[in-house]
């Protein structure tokens, strides 16, 4: 089954992503980032958005 | 950390600290809980902001200065350069100094700080928030407060926990990067604005002098885009073009809400401040001044409302009429100038600019500009129509 992948070595921990998501489904923390995947819903805005290209959908 | 406080801070940005800093001096019992290891750091932010807008919400002070600035450069698609030296001049601020002060005034006012405190979920019963669950330094405690202010950024949750829509769409979105570079030639009286769909699509790119050969260069586009080419990407391609050589100094990323501030910022016993009321102006991006604004109306009312006890939702929307009548029907115009830029085509953008050049450089205010590019352009003014009809 595919999941978002954020890849903690390129984000910057900004909250663009977590502004976008539509199920509160992204928890951000000081240089922590995480996704619920029960909440996730897969639309892939968070990976649209993101500044620097730090997620994926695989 | 207490078990108990009059009203609870969520966040230690401007907006924050500045109704911590309000509420306090009222008297109520105010902690601040930021989830960062410090106050000002990660400065995430171009740092301009205009000398009426700063002066409106607090006495400057000269060490958080970093440059005056006295003239703006727009510089259309075409590479056409339009310099302007307006009435109202502004400011490069070392944010981190500026913030770290901020924190000190709540403090003397008799607010707590903490760091490294990270909100986690809201106490709520019967739909009445009385308190937040905090992880801090690798425990979890549960404050109780009569009125939490969320003033959690960009990426706010505590508006959603108490039902409140705060979500973002991607098209108003703006997604940012930024690199502070030194080792280049910059004047620093003046800030460089460039516009086209090559540089910042639905967005623009800045350069913000820091000193005499440093400056925050960013740029901000509308979010639908990154997915075919990365604000990072257009950012670097613009550095190399511009700048023979330079250092980089740091690379931060970030999104900012451009749509105007929501409906309902206030809920019992919670009330929202900044990027998490959407408070920023919609045309600029530029925030700091707006959440402070923000932040001083709100800290007042929510410390009155703890004294009358009533913290209901009915109570706290005084914040929200304040709000508006202060700031938040400017933003609502600006929203509409905004969507008007957008669909300025790179053709449209090089003419406004050769229209300009003809007005005197003192005469180009921002709104003068804006008159006067509809009024000479008549098919731009059919594109405002759209939008303002």
């Amino acid at each position: 089954m595919s999941k978002v992948i954020i890849d903690i070595n390129r984000c910057d921990f900004c909250g663009a992503c977590v502004a976008v998501c539509s199920e509160d489904a992204i928890e951000l923390r000081e240089s922590d980032i995480a996704i619920d995947t029960k909440k996730c819903i897969l639309c892939g805005e968070c990976r649209d958005v993101c500044p620097i290209g730090a997620v994926e959908i695989l | 950390m207490k078990e108990r406080y009059d009203i609870i801070v969520v966040g230690g940005g401007p907006g924050g600290l500045w109704a911590a800093k309000h509420a306090a001096e009222r008297g109520a019992s105010v902690l601040v809980l930021e989830k960062d290891r410090e106050i000002g750091i990660p400065v995430r932010c171009a740092e301009g902001v205009s000398e009426d807008g700063i002066k409106s919400v607090i006495d400057l002070r000269e060490h958080w200065i970093a440059v005056r600035i006295r003239g703006a450069k727009l510089v259309a698609p075409n590479g056409t350069e339009v310099v302007s030296y307006p009435d109202d001049s502004g400011f490069i601020l070392h944010r981190e100094l500026f913030e770290k002060d901020l924190a000190s005034m709540v403090s003397e006012c008799g607010g707590e700080i903490a760091t490294k405190a990270y909100v986690c979920g809201l106490l709520i019963d019967d739909r009445s928030i009385h308190g937040v669950r905090v992880l801090h330094l690798g425990k979890e405690y549960k404050i109780k407060c009569s009125v939490v202010i969320g003033a959690d950024g960009v990426e706010s949750r505590v508006g959603r926990w108490a039902g409140l829509n705060t979500r973002t769409s991607v098209e108003c979105m703006a997604s940012c990067v930024q690199m502070r570079l030194t080792g280049i030639e910059v004047d620093p009286e003046v800030v460089e604005f460039y516009f086209g769909k090559d540089v910042a699509p639905e967005g623009y790119l800045w350069v913000f002098p820091k000193g005499q050969n440093s400056a925050n260069v960013g740029l901000g586009m509308s979010g639908k885009y990154p997915k075919k080419k990365r604000p990072i990407s257009y950012l670097e391609e613009f550095i190399r073009r511009k700048y023979k050589k330079y250092s980089i100094l740091n690379i931060i990323t970030g999104g900012v809400p451009l749509i105007p501030t929501m409906k309902e910022i206030v809920s019992d016993g919670l009330m929202l401040v900044g990027d998490a009321a959407h408070q920023a102006n919609p045309m600029s991006g530029g925030g700091i001044v707006n959440a402070m604004i923000a932040g001083r109306i709100a800290g007042k009312v929510a410390a009155e409302a703890v004294k009358e006890g009533d913290v209901s939702r009915k109570r706290l929307s005084i914040y929200q009429r304040e709000w508006y009548k202060a700031e938040g029907k400017n933003n609502e115009i600006s929203y509409k100038i905004k969507r008007v830029i957008d669909r300025f085509s790179d053709s449209d953008l090089n003419k406004i600019a050769d229209t300009l050049l003809q007005i005197p450089p003192e005469k180009r205010s921002a709104l003068r500009i804006f008159k006067v590019a509809l009024l000479r352009h008549p098919k731009l003014m059919i594109e405002a129509a759209k939008v303002f009809i």
